[in-house]
């Protein structure tokens, strides 16, 4: 099943049967999708059924074994791999910070270039997601949710074209689940950022996303407009 | 007590060797009574350890007249041995056998030559051979450790890589701090055994010397230089093994191949 957006914004991102099979078991299987500059996507499904798979495949954590995957229009086996996963901000589950502190977690993307982010610019991005006057602060004292929002700010500072998050409040309680959220809405209304969100949650999918894909066993069974799709 | 029933050396060297072997049973019991199971892994190292040195010693007693380029070729088959047997520990890298001789090859046996070559190791079949062997033992044992513990932390910590990688970090630098760490462990034991030579052990070969007739300061001394050598042969050899693993647990799109479950 393809979907294609009717927003005629230029398309970011353009999956093309892409799939990846290991010893046989098939984990995501032709997968095609396009995606606009500013729209969000919402991969739903339920668990085991190859979304986070399908993620991977996106940033080329995981090598497709069919299929390729066009950022703007250049096919990504042709990108560097660091340069693809610098335009391809990724958001995980868990958090996964750096030993130190926020702003060192933050630095650590521009300094993989050579380059080195400003204060201001730190300070920037951890309003955009709520946590001014963080930037000192170690990173073994934070809350889950706290730690989540570092995750996406540090994403962010490496500027890049379209940001995917894979459960990205799936290992938060419900008061954490609602600060990821409303800072992850923020940054997608004020920056109009390109997202990509993989949650099992249908509220939350519809919530955030405008278009929806629905995957079973690698699969997309539904897409399209995320009221109707998660509707069905 | 075992002299008593025992008169002929070989017959006193089996007997000592089954009563040191009962030893390791009383291990392998006490393991087994926590759910370890070491019975096969214990029995089969034992009897394979026992063969070899048989075999090893018989194989010096008919190279005592050899000419000495001859010790060059048992330890150069000594070195490849040792990279198999390393390379078991590592189960799941990509080319462990390769990087492990390799390792070994570079470590252990560019300290033999370059010492070798300065004087300090006897060019002598009998010198060269026992001696270069513990070089090549205990660079095997640091480079199990070496890849052991690195194969642990990057399993242990896929996640951390993967998001390092996610963010644009070149997939060396990824696991860089994993590297750093299996280089010290993997170290330890030789730092300990030169920080607590004499103190909490006397070595055999120190005591072989003495028992051989060499002046008991000259037999601490070349003990020392064993040691010392024993020393910057495995860290050579942790310090190869580690950088050339380090890249090959990506594939060419710097993909993280070692991960949990697969």
């Amino acid at each position: 099943m393809t979907y294609v957006s009717a927003v005629t914004n230029p398309v970011v991102l353009r999956a093309e049967h892409l799939g990846r099979t290991v010893r046989d078991k098939i984990l995501v299987e032709d997968v095609n999708f396009e995606l606009q500059k500013g729209g969000v996507l919402a991969i739903t499904g339920s668990s085991g059924s190859g979304k986070t798979s399908l993620l991977r495949l996106l940033n080329r954590l995981d090598e497709p074994t069919s299929g390729t995957v066009l950022v703007e229009g250049a096919d990504y086996h042709n990108i560097e791999a660091r340069e693809l996963r610098r335009k391809l901000g990724m958001v995980t589950q868990r958090p996964y910070l750096f030993p130190g502190s926020v702003a060192d977690n933050l630095r650590f993307g521009p300094a993989q270039r050579g380059e080195i982010l400003p204060l201001e610019t730190i300070e920037e991005l951890l309003t955009q997601v709520g946590l001014k006057d963080y930037s000192r602060r170690d990173v073994a004292n934070l809350s889950g949710g706290e730690a989540q929002r570092v995750s996406v700010a540090r994403a962010l500072a490496n500027s890049p074209l379209a940001l995917l998050l894979d459960e990205p409040t799936a290992a938060l309680d419900e008061a954490a689940k609602l600060e990821v959220e409303s800072a992850v809405q923020k940054v997608m209304r004020d920056q109009g950022l390109t997202c990509i969100v993989v949650t099992h949650d249908i509220a939350q999918a519809a919530r955030l996303a405008e278009q929806a894909l629905v995957v079973e066993h690698g699969r997309i069974v539904r897409a399209g407009p995320a009221g109707e799709v998660l509707r069905a | 007590m075992l002299r008593l029933f025992f008169h002929s050396q070989l017959q006193l060297g089996f007997a000592q060797a089954l009563v040191a072997a009962l030893s390791t049973l009383l291990v392998v019991v006490l393991a087994r009574r926590r759910g370890i199971h070491l019975e096969s892994e214990t029995l089969i190292a034992m009897v394979r350890g026992l063969v070899q040195i048989i075999a090893v010693g018989s194989i010096l007693l008919i190279l005592l007249h050899a000419p000495r380029w001859t010790s060059g070729i048992l330890l150069a088959g000594m070195i490849v041995a040792a990279g198999a047997t390393s390379a078991r520990r590592a189960k799941g890298m990509p080319d462990a056998f390769q990087v492990s001789s390799c390792a070994i090859a570079l470590g252990a046996g560019s300290i033999i030559a370059l010492m070798t070559s300065l004087g300090v190791i006897d060019t002598a079949i009998t010198s060269l051979v026992p001696v270069g062997s513990m070089l090549i033992a205990n660079a095997m044992n640091t480079n199990s450790l070496a890849l052991n513990r690195f194969r642990s932390d990057v399993l242990a910590h896929a996640g951390e890589i993967e998001t390092a990688l996610a963010l644009g970090a070149e997939a060396r630098n990824s696991v860089s701090p994993y590297v750093q760490a299996s280089f010290e462990a993997s170290l330890i034991p030789a730092i300990d055994s030169l920080r607590s030579l004499g103190i909490v052990w006397i070595p055999g070969l120190m005591a072989g010397m003495l028992l051989s007739g060499a002046r008991p300061v000259y037999a601490a001394i070349y003990q020392f230089v064993v040691l010392a050598m024993i020393f910057a042969s495995s860290g050579l050899t942790s310090l190869v093994s580690t950088m050339l693993i380090r890249g090959r647990v990506f594939s060419p799109a710097e993909q993280l191949l070692l991960q949990p479950g697969r």
